[in-house]
């Protein structure tokens, strides 16, 4: 795989909802540039080009990021800060995709920059809608550097 | 005037050719029972922050806007300075910001993400599509997004 080419950052390590992220993003034809990893750390290292990341471009940037809140190693709230402090990665559109809708997740998403919040339908059809709208949006409407 | 606090979008253009069509396509996507159109950076600010003539607006998070659209080239205030102001307060910080702006310019891109815009649009040129993504947007952060209520 060349990670160059990413465009869609996964960081779920719920191995279920990363498959139905994946068939969601299959169903409406946006498949082709998905990363999935499993924990805040190795999201990290792949955003910041370390560890077996290290080869990667870092001037290459994903045009999505859809975090989960709750992740080993590092959580979702730390992955957030770090790619919103740094000037080289604050450009990456990070949307929190999360089954949380407390007030306290919300709130500091938010204060830590993050550009959207979406809480997981249950229903796998809502689910795969509102795939479809963010990728959509994320992916054609919205304009980075 | 209507109930300031049943705003859920604010909208911030000087161009009255270009706040009428985003008006026409919101209206086209039956959106724009809503809808409140300031004309400068500061009556923006104004409305926000609940000062001046919008004064005895509620700000609380119950009554915040659910989207923003914020030109760049503003009077009085301009753009950056306004997203600037939202996105340092606790209390405003939340609301979506969403930069419309016809600048495809690198520098005001990077200075708006730098200043924690939510969004970043480029406004269409032709008509259609300029409705086509007032839709998109409409639909996104209306329904889509999540905010905190209290």
């Amino acid at each position: 795989m060349n990670y160059n080419e990413i465009e869609i950052l996964i960081v779920e390590d719920n191995p279920n909802d990363a498959e139905m992220a994946l068939r969601a993003l299959k169903k409406n034809n946006l498949t082709n540039k998905v990363l999935i990893v499993g924990d805040g750390e190795e999201a990290l290292d792949f955003v910041f080009a370390k560890g077996k990341f290290s080869g990667r471009e870092q001037t290459h940037r994903p045009k999505i990021i859809l975090l989960d809140l709750k992740l080993p190693k590092i959580d979702g709230l730390e992955v957030l800060e770090a790619i919103k402090s740094n000037p080289k990665t604050q450009a990456i559109p990070v949307i929190i995709l999360t089954s949380s809708k407390e007030e306290k997740d919300m709130v500091e998403s938010y204060r830590l920059g993050v550009n959207s919040y979406i809480v997981k339908p249950v229903d796998f059809d809502k689910f795969v809608d509102a795939v479809r709208d963010l990728g959509l949006y994320w992916l054609l409407l919205n304009q980075q550097p | 005037m209507g109930d300031y606090n049943q705003i859920e979008i604010l909208l911030v253009e000087d161009n009255p050719h270009d706040a009428e069509m985003a008006l026409r396509a919101l209206k086209k996507n039956n959106l724009s029972n809503k809808v409140l159109v300031v004309t400068d950076g500061e009556e923006a600010l104004d409305f926000i922050f609940a000062r001046g003539k919008f004064s005895g607006r509620d700000k609380d998070f119950n009554h915040l806007p659910k989207m923003i659209l914020l030109d760049l080239k503003l009077p009085k205030v301009n753009g950056i300075e306004v997203l600037k102001e939202i996105k340092s307060n606790p209390e405003t910080q939340v609301i979506p910001v969403i930069v419309l702006t016809s600048s495809q310019e690198d520098k005001d891109i990077v200075e708006s993400y730098k200043l924690g815009v939510n969004s970043y649009i480029v406004k269409p040129v032709d008509f259609d599509k300029f409705v086509e993504a007032v839709r998109h947007l409409g639909f996104y952060w209306l329904l889509l997004n999540k905010q905190p209520q209290l």
